[in-house]
């Protein structure tokens, strides 16, 4: 794709342009769509109907009116607060939230930048996202925003030791960090995807990698920074208008970064599950898709199934349940390949 | 303001640095306090140090409009007004107050369509109770789930007295209306529904691993504590104390019906923990099932207006009546000086001594936990204030 472009752009700032916008060309629509989706799962997990009028049918509409709204509102900044860091902190993490996307394989021509320490890289961007909340809660100046910010930070900060290691498992059987490769290694029928390798360590692997990823994106049963009927809304409490939009459009755009990273290093990526079925260029962003919004809808059921934890217990979660296992799983992968 | 105290606490690396405690306060405008209940939460960090209720934003001077009502009856969808969630309750424990005061004797039928109504209450009430419980602890579907069942019970109520929420249905000697054709019918295909959907209650809320990790061991309320505060209803009984008024001072006609009290057993941490009280109610929500559909099979045919009095003008004196409400012992002392008011009428207010133990319950406890002892003693704040 790269290629292609240079031929049709010629010129190397136009190409980059192009490269760095095109996920956005996929996040925009899937904010829309999820948004959406999550009403609608959660209503019927829930017995309900969900939104059903706006725009006619099934009320296909209601993100979009609701994205009008925003657009529309206030922008409310506390008079005690902090100006400067209380207007950058939601930009910062949505930057913070885009950045990974830089190096997901959407396909197996398209990936934003190829480098060889893309999964370092991920795991190191996505930090970002400590700094802009940590900066929203101590901005706000509000008590309940500052409990927010600061059960977040320790949360994702816990919670990146066992996203590493479990990644790290993948790594020693790949050999590089760089994800097409990664991808490329997993060509084939279904049984060449990672998580079938070296069973059951890399399954375990990624278990601990789903379960940490969700308290990264802090969705329930790790929603603590947020916790709804504990800390009002944490450290979003005092942010209205296009401001609170970014934050929840970041809280999707994590979600979905999650889910990708793990459809990639552990389920083949855009590899079609069938050989050489319906694989190619164009099938690839749709298998890479299928996987990745699967996972999103499962981090949705799990979001309106399970109560909350409390924060002594994520703690103990990560420290004393995933990070062990997660060592076990490479001690078993190295020894594996030892053998 | 007072002057929080500081204290010097030793850093990792040795250094001394000055820490100061923080008062949080939390409500009256929160999702959880159930409300407008407000707690000033003294913390250190997470952990809570103190906690110091402030009541009386829906203070509505209950016990002062009763006193300027012309008439005894008018007192009635004031009393609705109490424990929004549990009117039927509310209504039936005056009632009886008003009943005993003039020495009326209720027709059968009346007494079976009451025991009727406030058992379902209870049912209703348990299942917000329990709902948002949910809901403090983080999970969203039961809430829905138990919501589903309720608006079944108030579609029973509403073909019965037109109302959903505060009922006006007994009256002083009666009820207002007797049952809609085809009520008993209804009633009992409820209670068969019902029952398998307590189990579905358990499978998704009551044995969630991550649900018994919140609430067991957390805001643990031992027997003697709950009795020293005058604790009542699923609060006290949570705690292992085998006391229900129905079965303990009988009232109406409950000693007609087989029924067990459920108390506390601490089979998830100790006895009278937050998951203790919730399963109270959980059990309760069976017992009552129980007593509706015996109710139901029982009930004689006959007249329910003809002993409502005409004219209401109780002879000088006070009198006393304790019943059990879904959230403990409610009870109307009305005082008569024989004109057509009542001169006084002071509500016990059973939500309002349970969540005079809070801050007994809740010292050492996290923030999120506050959450889950607050919800655990399920309060209405329009009963707190009246």
């Amino acid at each position: 794709m790269e290629q292609l472009l240079r031929n049709i752009l010629d010129h190397d700032i136009f190409v980059y342009g192009v490269m760095a916008i095109v996920p956005l060309v996929w996040i925009i629509p899937y904010a829309l769509v999820v948004i959406y989706l999550e009403r609608k799962v959660s209503a019927h997990m829930q017995d309900r109907l969900g939104p059903m009028r706006t725009g006619g049918w099934h009320g296909w509409a209601q993100t979009i009116a609701d994205m009008l709204k925003l657009l529309q509102k206030e922008d409310i900044i506390p008079s005690a607060a902090d100006r400067k860091l209380h207007t950058l902190a939601p930009y910062l993490m949505f930057i913070g939230a885009y950045t990974v996307y830089a190096v997901i394989p959407f396909s197996s021509s398209y990936v934003g930048s190829n480098i060889n320490i893309g999964l370092f890289y991920i795991i190191a961007v996505s930090s970002i996202t400590v700094v802009a909340i940590l900066m929203a809660g101590w901005s706000s100046n509000n008590k309940w925003s500052l409990f927010g910010a600061m059960r977040s930070v320790a949360q994702i900060v816990s919670y990146e030791i066992p996203t590493v290691l479990a990644i790290l498992a993948v790594v020693m059987i790949a050999g590089t960090l760089n994800l097409q490769e990664i991808n490329q290694m997993q060509t084939g029928w279904f049984w060449n995807w990672f998580i079938f390798k070296k069973f059951p360590f890399i399954f375990v692997a990624f278990v601990i990698y789903f379960v940490a990823s969700l308290a990264e994106t802090n969705r329930t049963p790790f929603d603590i920074p947020e916790a709804e009927s504990e800390l009002v809304a944490g450290y979003i409490t005092e942010y209205s208008g296009m401001k609170f939009a970014m934050f929840m459009l970041a809280e999707f755009v994590n979600m979905f970064a999650v889910s990708a990273i793990a459809a990639t290093i552990f389920f083949g990526g855009w590899n079609s599950p069938f050989g050489g079925f319906l694989s190619g260029p164009i099938w690839g962003v749709f298998w890479f898709l299928t996987k990745g919004m699967f996972f999103v809808f499962i981090q949705m059921w799990l979001r309106w199934t399970l109560p909350r934890l409390r924060v002594d217990q994520l703690m103990y979660v990560s420290w004393k349940v995933l990070t062990p296992w997660a060592f076990a799983c490479i001690i078993g992968v190295g020894l594996w390949m030892m053998l | 303001m007072t002057e929080l105290p500081t204290t010097q606490t030793k850093t990792s690396t040795g250094r001394s640095v000055r820490t100061e405690e923080m008062v949080l306060n939390m409500g009256p405008q929160h999702p959880s306090t159930h409300g407008v209940l407000r707690l000033e939460l003294v913390v250190d960090g997470e952990i809570v140090i103190d906690v110091i209720p402030h009541i009386g934003y829906l203070h509505r001077c209950f016990e002062k409009h009763a006193e300027k009502m012309t008439n005894y009856q008018q007192v009635i969808p004031y009393v609705d007004r109490m424990d929004y969630c549990a009117a039927m309750n509310m209504d039936f424990g005056y009632v009886l107050a008003v009943e005993k005061l003039l020495g009326i004797k209720v027709p059968e039928r009346v007494e079976y369509i009451r025991v009727i109504m406030a058992e379902l209450q209870r049912i209703a009430s348990h299942l917000i109770a329990a709902g948002t419980y949910g809901l403090d602890i983080g999970a969203f579907t039961p809430f829905l789930y138990m919501f589903r069942d309720r608006e079944r019970i108030l579609d029973l109520f509403e073909m019965t007295c037109g109302a959903r929420l505060l009922y006006n249905y007994m009256w002083i000697g009666g009820l207002s209306h007797d049952l809609s054709p085809g009520f008993i019918d209804k009633a009992k295909d409820f209670c068969k529904y019902f029952r398998p959907k307590i189990k579905e209650y358990n499978d998704l809320l009551s044995y969630n691993e991550i649900f018994i990790k919140r609430t067991a061991n957390v805001g643990v309320l031992p027997a003697d504590v709950a009795i020293a505060y005058a604790c009542s209803g699923p609060v006290l009984r949570g705690s292992g104390v085998n006391f229900d008024l129905r079965r303990d001072d009988p009232y109406s006609i409950y000693h007609r019906f087989e029924w067990e009290p459920q108390v506390g057993m601490g089979e998830m941490g100790k006895v009278g923990d937050c998951w203790d009280r919730y399963m109270v109610r959980i059990r309760e929500m069976e017992q009552s099932t129980n007593i509706v559909e015996q109710a139901l099979n029982q009930i004689p045919d006959g007249e329910v207006t003809s002993a409502i009095p005409k004219r209401i003008r109780p002879n000088p004196g006070d009198v006393y009546v304790r019943t059990e409400s879904a959230r403990g012992e409610i009870g109307f002392y009305v005082v008569s000086d024989g004109s057509g008011s009542p001169y006084r009428v002071k509500g016990r207010s059973p939500c309002f001594v349970n969540l005079s133990v809070i801050p007994e319950i809740s010292r050492g406890h996290m923030i999120a936990d506050i959450v889950a002892i607050a919800g655990s003693l399920d309060i209405v704040l329009g009963e707190v204030d009246r």
